[in-house]
């Protein structure tokens, strides 16, 4: 039994690893600051409305359109409210070929199956949406869903 | 054998590790959860075609620039929308003995209002001024309106809320045969509470 015993005496003294706990905080906070879920950069004010009959969004055969004023860093492009698809500013009569771009990043198989999300601010104009549902429907993508905050306006 | 043994590393601390990584994932992964209300748009129509539906099945929701609400042609807040869109949608007015007889409406009966749902229509008009807040708040409501109902007959037919089954197809908790089942099933409760909600085309900003 002794045998085993005996090799203690030349050990290298144990890692201290008090300091790992503080290690893995740090890239811990490293990685909650520094990843952004968003595929694309939002030029303009996104507050939502809130709704509670709503149906959840099939991300893999949707495509974004933005809408509002110019988001805080983007005053320069004015107070109106304005149609952001991808990462740029858009105008009406430009939709359909914002959209077909998107549309083909889209799996072939889900392209027939496309279903636009609007997201639009709250202190929009109706007529703004009226105007790219108008549009979306020359174009015949008939398939929109607006996107809303969980909540209820009548609680407020 | 005058290998040295390599001391141990202490690994007690895993457990906080693991820790971290657990709360890592779940910071960031529910960032993405976009629900909304969807809708069908009208197919592009070449021609205008008159429609002929009789004013007593029409329900008239107007919106107009300072967001302020006249159902059927009186002035109406915004938390009585659902309550008057079901009591419409409802009313079941076509007289007992005619095809149109609603057997499962449970409304007034009044022969002023909707013949059955099949016949009934909501109808949307908003001004270009007004807020997209206030047009989602009609949309949710008038939405919430024919859930109500869709509810209320799935429950008597099947035991079922419509609201969760079509949860359960969405979410693909329910797949295989027993989803056709529900699928059929919610066909038929969509057959007696169709939506037909229409929006009329926005009046120029100002009237």
């Amino acid at each position: 039994m002794s045998k085993f015993n005996k090799k203690k005496s030349g050990d290298l003294p144990a890692i201290s690893t008090a300091s790992l706990p503080d290690i893995v905080f740090m890239l811990l906070f490293f990685f909650m600051v520094v990843t952004v879920l968003r595929d694309s950069n939002l030029l303009v004010m996104q507050r939502l409305p809130k709704g509670d009959q709503v149906e959840k969004l099939q991300k893999d055969r949707s495509v974004f359109i933005y809408a509002g004023k110019p988001g805080p860093g983007y005053e320069k492009y004015g107070k109106e409210a304005k149609i952001q698809i991808g990462d740029k500013y858009t105008d009406v009569t430009n939709i359909r070929f914002a959209l077909e771009e998107l549309r083909r990043k889209l799996r072939p198989e889900l392209q027939d199956k496309i279903m636009i999300a609007l997201k639009v601010d709250e202190e929009t104009n109706t007529g703004l949406v009226t105007d790219i549902k108008q549009e979306l429907r020359e174009q015949n993508l008939l398939k929109l869903i607006y996107i809303t905050t969980p909540g209820n306006q009548l609680d407020e | 054998m005058a290998r040295r043994a390599t001391p141990e590393v202490n690994a007690g601390s895993m457990a906080d590790i693991a820790f971290l990584l657990l709360i890592f994932f779940l910071v960031t992964t529910t960032i993405e959860k976009d629900k909304g209300i969807a809708r069908q748009l009208p197919p592009p129509i070449e021609q205008d075609q008159d429609v002929i539906i009789k004013q007593k099945n029409l329900f008239i929701v107007n919106v107009n620039k300072n967001d302020q609400l006249l159902v059927e042609e009186e002035l109406a807040d915004l938390k009585d929308l659902r309550q008057l869109a079901i009591d419409f949608l409802d009313n079941g007015g076509a007289p007992s003995g005619t095809p149109d007889y609603c057997n499962y409406c449970k409304g007034k009966r009044s022969p002023e209002s909707s013949d059955n749902p099949q016949k009934a229509v909501v109808s949307m008009q908003n001004d270009r001024l007004t807020s997209y807040k206030m047009y989602i708040a009609v949309q949710n409501e008038l939405v919430a309106a024919y859930n109500f109902l869709r509810d209320r007959e799935a429950q008597r037919l099947y035991g079922w809320k419509y609201t969760e089954m079509k949860k359960g197809i969405d979410e693909g908790d329910i797949t295989g045969s027993r989803a056709d089942d529900i699928q059929r099933k919610m066909e038929v409760v969509q057959e007696l509470i169709p939506l037909k909600l229409s929006e009329a085309e926005p009046k120029k900003s100002g009237s």
